[in-house]
């Protein structure tokens, strides 16, 4: 066998084959993302974490949103859903009421979560909503070329921040946390193991889980601001990560090339929205309440 | 399977890379924990460079490449897992084994 | 199937069409809606709110209109029959969704009580001037099914027609109220939930493999399926082949535009729906829908006591517009006069299938009240001269 193997070669001859490849629609690799972009190593993770999990697969849901993240759900071999830009959260919100049998993960990046569909991420976490929110966070919007986004920090030039940015950005975990999301954690990609354990804790939890996971765009992110290729941002992230499980998380703001604190900040119990619906209305209406999802 | 690793039967492990699927981005070069992986030094179909494994006896087969490789591209097994897997058959080696 | 009577509130009531509306939308097996507060629609999501709870279901407050219009996309996928209610501004803030159910051909229905526009415009008071924006409002080209009740037992029986439509043709049907239909109160009789037909999914038998979440087997609408049964589906706003893979290149776009055109346009025949009187041998047809059909029946009576053969057509279903119907009555007709609580919406499909063959008079009214019977009147006048 030369080293032009398929997937089904390999299986073929050595039994084996990469753990990733049963969890992806092969029948559309290669995937469209840059040399040394993080996004599919985050993919490993979640597909790490399914297969830990031990979720029936069939009843998991994956929902993106627009831009380069937005495609995970359509390599996922899972029912999967390309939404609208921003509005994954909502759509899967319509998927988990309407069938609370399902796991319905959310997996985009962090202009669509946090610019465009930033009223429906606070809502959802207000809600606690049971849904697992992916959020892969590269500073900028990849696919429409490199533009300011709410979480650049200060300082690195975007296309539509030539001279710099100079508007502050969100701290994503300190947003989930304030809004009521009972997990939270922020892991890099450098971080990989414990981004596919974080991962797995958010498939097991109920209730609304907020993942941050930091990923490099070297296209135009990295190049833009000299910072060099995907694998000198990873190695950044090495270099200035610091490991604060349970930080407070007004504490973990991001700044340019600067510390990065990672870690499982928030692990809480809280009923979700259709625990408190069906608590609430079977005390009130009691014998005419019809039981809902459960 | 190579010799080498033929003589290291069930210890230790190796990795599997599709050189035309890699591009070249060295996640897996740089985050080995043993350091075993080096980029070759010719060129696949799209001109990246692409992993060799130049010291399987320090591979472990921890798939850390496995995990890290944003293409999907290389994942490592260990040997004792693919020796229970293995068919009859013995295959030519998968890497390519000089950089 | 007849309808599931956990959800059907038979009887005789006194009910406004906002409630009528909801009780249509129960009895057709709606379970899952999603909504934003807006006059003057909201009482039919503050019914279905009460209501829901004892029939089994579930009813979702969002945070925007936006959000509601895509949850219940969402819950359509998940495998119910879903809804949300609205009016012009929220309508406005939905159509990327409308959008979206189009190419996704997902089933719902959106209901929209129209108010005086544009902007904020009139909240409490009524307008019909969102009929162009239901056509046209979502860019590209698609083509949704619009209603128009024009009573609040319509506003019952519409509705289970428009949850089945969807079901049949998947796509978003309109529900076209007005803001008068929507607060009149009349009597709304329910029938027994075993004389009311409903339309269930057709889910495919297929198993996963053999399925193709858009293959059509030749027919103009694909099997359905939901999230969960094993499927492994994928779905996209982006242009995509059978099996749901994005495909951006103009041969797949051509294959999916004109489908999606054609499941609506080559069932027109049979999806248009008018209520005529004394068409057959009128000088001239006074052309309306929804609440300006009761005004215009006045004022049609009023145009025959004074001697004029004067014919009425109400606009049931108002997209797809009956242009065939228009084109047969326009070599008999001298005349067609067409009030609408708009500028001239409608009126510009009429004058299209009518294609100067007769005279087209619009009747326009900026909103905020119905016509006066007598200034419709005066065009039928104006017309048979
Ligand atoms: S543009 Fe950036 S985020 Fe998008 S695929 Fe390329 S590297 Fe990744
Ligand atoms: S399997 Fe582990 S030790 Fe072997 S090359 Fe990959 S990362 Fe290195
Ligand atoms: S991580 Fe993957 S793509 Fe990157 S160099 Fe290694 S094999 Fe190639």
């Amino acid at each position: 066998m030369s080293s032009e193997w398929t997937n089904a070669e390999l299986i073929q001859q050595y039994g084996i084959e990469n753990p990733v490849m049963p969890y992806l629609r092969q029948d559309r690799l290669p995937h469209i993302w840059c040399p040394g972009c993080g996004i599919g190593t985050t993919v490993n993770c979640f597909t790490r974490a399914l297969s830990e999990s031990k979720l029936n697969l069939d009843e998991v849901v994956i929902v993106s949103g627009i831009g380069c993240t937005g495609r995970v759900a359509g390599y996922m071999n899972l029912d999967s859903f390309h939404t609208t830009h921003g509005r994954a959260i909502p759509f899967a919100t319509g998927l988990k009421l309407a069938n609370p049998k399902l796991k319905v993960v959310v997996y985009s990046g962090d202009g669509d979560l946090s610019a465009i569909g930033g009223n429906h991420l606070v809502h959802a976490a207000r809600r606690n909503m049971d849904l697992m929110v992916v959020c892969v966070n590269n500073f900028t919007y990849g696919m429409t070329g490199g533009q300011v986004a709410p979480t650049t920090p200060l300082g690195p030039t975007q296309t539509t921040m030539p001279y710099g940015n100079f508007e502050t950005p969100f701290n994503l975990p300190f947003l989930a946390d304030a809004c009521g999301a009972v997990y939270v954690a922020r892991w890099t990609i450098y971080h990989v193991r414990q981004l596919a354990k974080a991962m797995k804790e958010g498939l097991e939890k109920k209730g609304f889980v907020f993942i941050e996971a930091m990923s490099p765009c070297p296209t135009l992110y990295s190049r833009r601001n000299r910072l060099g290729d995907g694998v000198d941002q990873v190695k950044y992230y090495k270099e200035r990560s610091i490991i604060r499980n349970g930080a407070d998380t007004k504490e973990v703001g991001l700044s340019f090339q600067g510390e990065i604190v990672v870690g499982k900040f928030v692990d809480r119990e809280r009923p979700t929205w259709l625990e408190s619906m069906n608590e609430h209305l079977g005390r009130v209406l009691g014998d005419k309440f019809t039981p809902y999802g459960v | 399977m190579s010799d080498q690793e033929g003589a290291r039967k069930g210890k230790g492990g190796t990795v599997f890379v599709r050189v035309e699927v890699c591009k070249g981005c060295s996640f897996c070069i740089d985050f080995c924990p043993t350091h075993c992986l080096e980029f070759s030094h010719g060129y696949n179909k799209k001109g990246y460079h692409y992993p060799v494994l130049t010291r399987p006896e320090d591979c472990t087969g921890c798939d850390m490449c496995g995990q890290y490789c944003p293409d999907f591209a290389i994942f490592g097994v260990r040997l004792k897992d693919l020796e229970a897997r293995q068919r009859a058959a013995t295959p030519e080696p998968l890497i390519p084994s000089q950089p | 199937m007849h309808a599931d009577p956990k959800g059907v509130m038979t009887g005789v009531h006194f009910i406004d069409g906002d409630h009528a509306a909801c009780e249509g939308a129960l009895a057709a097996g709606c379970r899952f809606v999603a909504g934003y507060p807006i006059t003057p629609s909201t009482e039919v999501v503050e019914r279905f709110a009460a209501r829901i709870p004892e029939v089994g279901g579930c009813f979702i407050q969002m945070e925007d209109e936006i959000a509601s219009s895509i949850a219940i996309l969402g819950g359509a996928w998940a495998g119910k029959k879903v809804m949300t209610v609205t009016s012009g501004p929220g309508l406005s803030l939905m159509m990327e969704h409308v959008g979206y159910a189009a190419i996704t051909e997902t089933p719902c229905v959106f209901v929209d009580v129209q108010r005086g526009g544009p902007s904020t415009g009139l909240p409490t008071l009524p307008a019909q001037a969102d009929m162009m924006q239901v056509r046209w409002g979502s860019h590209g080209d698609y083509m949704p099914i619009a209603l128009s009740p024009s009573s609040p037992q319509e506003c019952f029986d519409l509705m289970i027609r428009a949850f089945n439509l969807a079901e049949l043709y998947r796509v978003p049907v309109f529900f076209m109220m007005d803001e008068v239909v929507g607060h009149m109160t009349e009597r709304v009789v329910i029938p027994e939930a075993s004389e009311i037909e409903v339309v269930e999914r057709r889910l495919t038998a297929k198993r996963p493999g053999e399925y193709k979440v858009y293959g059509t087997d030749g027919s103009l609408v694909p099997e359905m399926t939901k999230a969960g049964d094993g499927h492994r589906i994928h779905v996209t706003g982006l242009t995509h082949d059978e099996r749901g893979y994005p495909a951006m290149n103009a041969m797949a776009q051509d294959k999916l535009v004109r489908r999606l055109l054609a499941k609506i346009n080559a069932h027109a025949d049979q999806l248009v729906d008018v209520q005529t009187d004394g068409v057959e041998g009128a000088d001239i047809v006074v052309v309306s829908f929804g609440i300006t059909s009761r005004v215009a029946t006045a004022a049609v009576d009023a145009a025959r006591a004074q001697g004029y053969k004067v014919g009425h057509l109400r606009l049931i279903v108002c997209w797809p517009f009956p242009a065939k119907l228009f084109a047969e009555l326009a070599g008999q007709v001298k005349a067609f006069v067409v009030p609408e609580i708009n500028m001239g919406q409608m009126v510009l499909e009429v004058e299209r299938a009518v294609a100067g063959r007769a005279r087209v008079v619009s009747v326009p009214h900026p909103g905020g009240t119905v016509h006066e019977p007598a200034v419709i009147t005066q065009a039928i006048v104006e017309a048979g001269r």
